[in-house]
């Protein structure tokens, strides 16, 4: 279900980091040796073996991230992200897997169309990648996609991600059907009778600006339906980008009776409000939309309770023409890969909104959770997905220093704090500052 | 753990010193705004005279660049210009590059290539002047985008209102229509803010924006209370089947329209143009000698040249300041 180039295993001695791995237990200065990809020795004072050394003092080694949510482009628009910018921009950011989208030209919505992407990530992906595969043919909502067959291809989960299941007797279908695949549903949850022409969120500034509104509630009356039948059928389903407090309450509700929905925050829902949008940066413009602050606090109480398990970036490259418009005509979508770690460490972890530990567990083993992937771990044996970060440095998003195609971040100029200084991705070295 | 806080001060890095612009009613002060309504006076008198064309803005170059139709604005854009001695280029999307396809972006790069003072610029799109003046080193004026704002027509409605009270302090306005889709009500609505008008918005539940934090009602009665009642034009192709705003335009004319009868007798009725007669006004209402629509008109000449003065002076104009302009 997770695909990348074959790469000799790194041999490699860290020494003396401070290994931080929340789910292990594990909070302490040590060295850690790296046998061929493997981690093998985790301890103080440990031999080199003729290994390369790394000097990691005063730098965090935590288990490396994984983004349950990326656009990658391909196939279609390769001038935006392939599979290569992709995963090299995933490796910058610290991240060992990253689960790309299936809304793409022409859909994945084949086995044909998804092998050739297998293939294509067995020879590129710096990182490992999983795919996900619609939930209708062509995202139209209207005939089920063969879900055993591209499940058997290698489909990770399923998703109609960019629009959502309007029908809710197909929903269902879709619930009973990907049961037998022991797949996901990874939903986007918008009602397009109340969010229709909305670009902004319905409010204050949308009101001010003149936007027509994009009201919460047009998310969560479709997470509540989702919930519904998630429950109805005995079914999980994973909810993407949630970004209202209707929705957070709606989820928090459906967990506490037992219904087995998880949910996903994207930094720039953590981070900004739709007091950003008064910019009129187009790099301000998502979907779902920048919320008001009432929302922004649930979806951060939300996470760190773990009503909320995992971060996801929601990198969504758009080419530089596309962006250069009107803020009306430009396209939903920010990039996100290279800045997650950092910009939230910036403004959650530093000013003690959220402390580093549930950081690192919601983007690293809350996803792996969620899609049912082997946890990136700091554990003798485990194959190594490590990142090492120095929560020390000070950088500024430079728009030409990114790996991935596309430069449509909302953090272009910001100054941010807590970098990525190497990431060790399926047991070799993906990246390094 | 307990203070959750919004951090939002670096989206952009800091860029060249800011050029003078008016993009939007929110980036004016009380100030600025008397000196604009002043500045226009001055103008006004000007115009009184035989010729009246002044030297003032001799040399300069406003291009006029309108992606949507217009009759009041883009004329009196260009006549402001013109009266003021500037060169002028008015350029239309229909029969431009525009109909080829050109990006916002490339045809404002390429107007800007002739070093343009002013761009004057109406779009259909929120945000589009913001694209100019990003792309562009001319002072950019804008003469409305999309459903964001229409500067100059707020700025000239309060020139009206100061002519006809003598004031703006304290003078109370009904605004009536369709005001989820009008720049003019929040251009207009931010403007009063400024000089302490008092302002009531007034219509039908879905076209009053939730989260705009002004005084709405959905009773066309309290607009006998104001002393302006402004009709906002009712923008029939948003009225389409479906969109259900209202459910026709005839019980929108029968519960919201202006009628005589809805007004005191002396109450002064302003409209942005163009007008729906027999929608949102009366024709009775509009040929009133209380419809200062056309004194709208006039305003919106004076106020114009103001702007265009402002954006490239920016200093304030007064009697011996233009004496001194004309003399040069």
């Amino acid at each position: 279900m997770l695909y990348a180039k074959k790469q000799p295993g790194a041999n490699v001695v860290v020494r003396g980091a401070r290994v931080l791995d929340p789910v292990e237990g594990v909070d302490a200065v040590l060295d850690v040796r790296i046998d061929n990809g493997t981690i093998a020795a985790i301890g103080e004072g440990l031999d080199t073996n003729e290994h390369r050394v790394v000097d990691a003092t005063g730098l965090v080694l935590a288990p490396a991230f994984i983004d349950p949510h990326v656009h990658l482009r391909t196939p279609g628009r390769e001038d935006e992200e392939t599979i290569a910018s992709g995963t090299q921009a995933a490796a910058a950011g610290g991240f060992c897997t990253i689960l790309a989208m299936p809304n793409t030209d022409p859909v994945v919505d084949s086995a044909a169309t998804l092998g050739a992407l297998v293939e294509t990530a067995g020879r590129e992906a710096e990182v490992s990648v999983g795919f996900l595969a619609a939930i209708t043919r062509g995202q139209r909502g209207d005939q089920l996609t063969e879900m055993a067959e591209l499940a058997d291809a290698g489909a990770i989960a399923f998703s109609d991600d960019g629009v959502p299941v309007a029908s809710a007797g197909m929903m269902r279908r879709a619930l009973q059907y990907s049961s037998i695949t022991g797949r996901k549903l990874a939903l986007h949850c918008e009602e397009q009778s109340l969010s229709h022409d909305g670009h902004v969120h319905e409010g204050a500034v949308a009101a001010e600006l003149g936007f027509a509104g994009y009201p919460s509630i047009a998310e969560s009356v479709m997470v509540e339906r989702d919930l519904a039948l998630a429950g109805y059928e005995g079914q999980p389903i994973h909810l993407l980008h949630l970004s209202s407090v209707e929705s957070v309450a709606a989820l928090r509700r459906a967990r506490a009776q037992g219904i087995a929905a998880s949910g996903e925050v994207t930094p720039h829902h953590l981070v900004l409000t739709d007091e950003a949008v008064r910019s009129l940066d187009p790099n301000v413009k998502m979907n779902p939309p920048l919320r008001g602050e009432a929302d922004r606090v649930a979806l951060l109480e939300a996470l760190r309770d773990g009503t909320i398990e995992c971060i996801a970036t929601d990198h969504a490259p758009h080419a530089l023409h596309e962006k250069d418009v009107p803020f009306e005509a430009a396209p939903f979508g920010v990039t996100g890969l290279e800045t997650a770690f950092a910009v939230l460490y910036s403004r959650l972890v530093q000013p003690g909104l959220l402390p580093l530990e549930t950081l690192v567990e919601r983007m690293s083993a809350g996803p792996a959770r969620v899609f049912g992937i082997d946890r990136p771990r700091v554990a003798v044996g485990a194959k190594a997905n490590l990142a090492l970060l120095d929560l020390e440095r000070e950088w500024d998003v430079d728009p030409n220093a990114f790996r991935s195609r596309s430069r449509n971040s909302w953090l272009l100029g910001a100054r941010l704090t807590g970098a990525v200084a190497m990431t060790i991705a399926n047991g070799a070295v993906a990246f390094e500052a | 753990m307990t203070s959750i806080r919004l951090v939002r001060d670096d989206l952009r890095p800091p860029g060249p010193p800011p050029r003078r612009h008016l993009l939007s009613v929110a980036d004016l002060t009380r100030d600025d705004v008397q000196r604009l309504l002043s500045t226009a006076r001055t103008f006004e008198s000007a115009l009184d005279r035989e010729v009246k064309k002044l030297p003032t803005l001799k040399g300069r170059l406003v291009v006029n660049l309108f992606y949507e139709s217009s009759t009041r604005t883009s004329s009196s854009f260009e006549l402001a210009a013109k009266r003021l001695s500037a060169d002028t280029l008015t350029i239309k999307s229909a029969g431009s590059s525009v109909d080829k396809g050109e990006s916002l972006k490339d045809t404002a790069q390429t107007l800007g290539a002739y070093d343009p003072d002013v761009i004057v610029i109406r779009h259909p799109q929120i945000g589009a002047p913001q694209l100019v003046s990003r792309v562009t080193e001319a002072h950019v004026v804008n003469a409305g985008d999309g459903k964001h704002q229409h500067p100059t027509q707020a700025l000239l409605d309060l020139y009206t209102m100061q002519q006809q009270f003598e004031r703006l302090e304290g003078l109370h306005v009904a605004v009536v229509g369709d005001v989820l889709h009008s720049r003019v009500a929040r251009s207009l609505l931010q403007a009063f803010e400024l000089v302490g008008v008092r302002c009531t918005l007034v219509g039908p539940p879905a076209l009053l924006p939730r989260g705009l934090g002004a005084e709405m009602t959905t009773d066309i009665d309290v607009i006998k209370d104001a002393d302006v009642v402004y009709v906002l034009r009712m923008q029939q192709e948003r009225m389409e089947s479906g969109a259900n705003y209202v459910p026709s335009l005839r019980e929108y004319a029968a519960r919201w329209g202006v009628t005589p009868d809805r007004l005191r007798p002396g109450q002064k009725v302003m409209h942005p143009g163009p007008m729906n007669r027999g929608v949102e006004i009366d024709p009775r209402v509009a040929d009133s000698v209380d419809a200062l629509v056309e004194t709208q008109v006039r305003s919106g000449l004076v106020i114009r040249m103001a702007v265009l003065y402002d954006v490239l002076t920016g200093g304030p104009v007064g009697v011996r300041a233009l004496a001194a302009a004309e003399v040069a």
